[in-house]
């Protein structure tokens, strides 16, 4: 795949929240083809730092730069949000739109490198396209959020616990899929309680 | 375009099925106007007397009902995330769900209008100024509205505080409008009102992709 | 002027300052309203209603101005981010408020006896009225969102449309009193300065107005201080669950 080799660095990031200072002075790379394991304890600030490198929120301190190709983004460029896809903790699925339409509108809605029909049997779920996703399990619903994240198929993948309400088969489908991702010179962040990945990297939030 | 019309069909495709579409709003325009004459009396003088401006009113409160799920279902399932960081700017996401929200309040209520307006007895000579000045001014609802949808957007009881903080706004609308109708029906000459409707509307459509996008920033940081 | 902007410079500059402004905003309003109840004479047509006028018209003058003042220190918060604007513009919502309300309860007042009902649909009351729902409104986002970084910013976005809107609102509010204006409502022009009114009547209504000036700046700052010790006893609280 024709990806960009994207790196994101997080330099001196501070994060407050209401009146609390959730963090101060973290620092992480994240280079093309890793991924990087967002660990800390409940309420440190992982989903907090994964949305400040999304662009959603704006750090206390500290500075985020996305390099794309060795290049420093800077403000003439495209914004960098272009180059990454967030998935929160929640799905952003539509409960009332079958698998297949809200495939069909983020496709749309970004752009995608992969058909709709392909991504639902990637993440096992060509059986239930037709369905409206309020009738599936929430591990199926995560995986189809992960398939949408095939499809659209952008370098930077930002992923807060990708594999929560997932069964053994779902984390294993959820590894491989980052593991392709990575192997396609993808990278990744993903914000977990579990290791996802053997051999990934470590950012401790304190 | 295309992915303004995608967010566009979600937003249809959405309302038809869990909202009932068009058919909430027409349902509650029909009752109000019900309402009127049961209240003040079937005194057919008073009922078209009053009939443009109530209508007017009406459709504002119909379009009330919806707006407070504008952004509120999108905030609660994460959607609001995915409308933020795709390549459209924040604001033509804005404005594509104002258009959807029109499309299934306005735009139906200024075509069923006419028939509300014979039940209230509205003189003759009003109703092409009804509906043309529904069209035209409406979208002020969906605009405006969608300022207060986004402001209020993941506050649990954002509904009550929505129409506080949007009736305001709907003042001018709701003046040239019936004023509009008010100017035909009189066969005033000159479309002052009309006109004024028409600004406002403009400036709505300026305004409110800006202020409501700002107001969903500080939703999402 | 950001100098001046630190939290704790302000606690020792408005506890310097507090003293004297309430003394003169005392000091104003007392003369004022002194000689509007026993030196100016009674209106040849009002009689002695007229004296409402000096309750009425000021209050009228704050409501703007608290308004206008909500705006700029909104605009600052947002630009500059600076907490101290965001408590500006939060702390004098209310009095604004207050302001509106007494504006409109004076005019009503006023109402019965110089048109025999408590509340007639004129532009001015009307404009009133619709700016009284601006600060509930207002009032309202700062109390539904818990976060406050995010309810000031929310708050401000809200008080900058009320601002771009006002004009639009009161045009058109004036435009519909010309329209369904009968031919038997007495004009009433009482509440407008009109530029014959007697010195006489001028200079008191102008005194009530400074010295309201002076009592919104006073209860601001009372209000200002509170608040900023509110966030600190927060701030405390928040330190104290993080460990």
């Amino acid at each position: 795949m024709g990806f960009q080799r994207v790196e994101i660095r997080a330099d001196g990031i501070a994060c407050r929240r209401g009146e609390r200072l959730l963090f101060r002075d973290f620092g992480l790379t994240a280079a093309s083809g890793t991924l990087t394991e967002i660990v800390g304890p409940n309420g440190a600030g992982k989903s907090s730092l994964l949305r400040i490198l999304a662009g959603l929120l704006k750090a206390e301190a500290g500075t985020v730069a996305v390099v794309a190709d060795g290049r420093v983004l800077g403000r003439d460029d495209e914004p960098p949000s272009g180059l990454m896809h967030y998935l929160g903790h929640l799905d952003a699925l539509k409960n009332p739109m079958t698998a297949r339409e809200n495939l069909a509108f983020a496709a749309r809605w970004f752009g995608a490198a992969h058909g709709i029909d392909a991504a639902l049997e990637r993440v096992e779920l060509k059986a239930q396209g037709e369905l409206p996703v309020g009738y599936l399990s929430a591990g199926q619903r995560r995986r189809l959020a992960l398939g949408r994240c095939w499809m659209i198929a952008r370098p930077l993948w930002l992923l807060d616990e990708p594999t929560a309400a997932l069964d053994a088969a779902g984390r294993a489908l959820a590894a491989e899929l980052i593991a392709a991702h990575l192997a396609a010179g993808g990278t990744a962040l993903a914000a977990t309680h579990e290791p996802i990945l053997a051999g990934a990297a470590q950012a401790m939030i304190a | 375009m295309s992915a303004f019309l995608a967010l566009v069909r979600r937003d249809l495709s959405l309302a038809f099925r869990v909202g009932g579409g068009p058919f909430l709003g027409l349902a509650f325009f029909l009752t109000v106007t019900a309402l009127l004459p049961l209240g003040v009396g079937a005194r057919l003088n008073l009922l078209g007397e009053a009939a443009a401006g109530f209508l007017w009113v009406s459709a504002a409160l119909a379009a009330l009902l919806s707006l407070d799920r504008l952004f509120q279902a999108d905030a609660e399932d994460g959607s609001l995330e995915q409308l933020a960081l795709g390549d459209l700017p924040l604001e033509a996401a804005v404005l594509a769900k104002c258009l959807a929200h029109w499309l299934t309040t306005g735009l139906p209520l200024a075509l069923a209008a006419p028939v509300l307006a014979l039940m209230l007895n509205m003189p003759a000579g009003g109703y092409g100024a009804l509906v043309l000045s529904l069209l035209v001014g409406s979208p002020v609802f969906s605009l405006a509205g969608a300022i207060g949808a986004a402001l209020t957007a993941g506050l649990r009881r954002g509904g009550l505080l929505l129409s506080l903080l949007v009736l305001p706004l709907f003042v001018p609308v709701v003046i040239f409008g019936a004023g509009t109708v008010t100017a035909a029906i009189n066969g005033a000459e000159g479309d002052a009102a009309f006109l004024l409707l028409a600004a406002s509307s403009l400036f709505a459509l300026v305004l409110a992709p800006l202020a409501g996008a700002a107001a969903l920033r500080i939703h999402l940081s | 002027m950001l100098r001046y902007a630190n939290p704790k410079r302000f606690l020792d500059l408005s506890a310097a300052l507090l003293p004297w402004l309430w003394l003169a905003a005392a000091g104003l309003t007392l003369t004022g309203l002194y000689q509007a109840i026993f030196l100016v004479p009674p209106d040849y047509q009002q009689g002695d209603t007229v004296r409402i006028m000096y309750v009425h018209v000021p209050s009228a003058w704050m409501a703007s101005f608290i308004y206008g003042f909500m705006f700029v220190a909104s605009v600052v918060g947002l630009v500059w981010k600076h907490p101290l604007a965001d408590a500006a513009a939060k702390e004098a919502a209310p009095i604004g408020a207050m302001f509106t309300a007494v504006c409109l309860i004076t005019g009503a007042l006023w109402g019965k006896p110089m048109w025999g009902t408590y509340w007639i649909w004129d532009a001015r009351l009307t404009s009133m009225l619709v700016l009284l729902f601006l600060y509930l409104g207002y009032l309202g986002v700062w109390a539904a969102i818990e976060d406050r970084a995010k309810a000031a910013r929310a708050a401000a976005v809200l008080c900058v449309v009320g601002v771009v809107n006002i004009p639009i609102i009161r045009f058109s509010v004036e435009w519909w009193d010309t329209l369904h204006q009968g031919p038997s409502v007495v004009r009433f022009e009482g509440g407008k300065l009109a530029p014959s009114i007697d010195p006489s009547m001028l200079w008191p209504l102008l005194i009530v107005g400074l010295g309201c000036t002076l009592l919104f700046f006073a209860l601001l700052f009372v209000r200002m201080r509170t608040e900023i010790r509110r966030r600190r006893i927060r701030a405390l609280l928040a330190a104290q669950a993080g460990g």
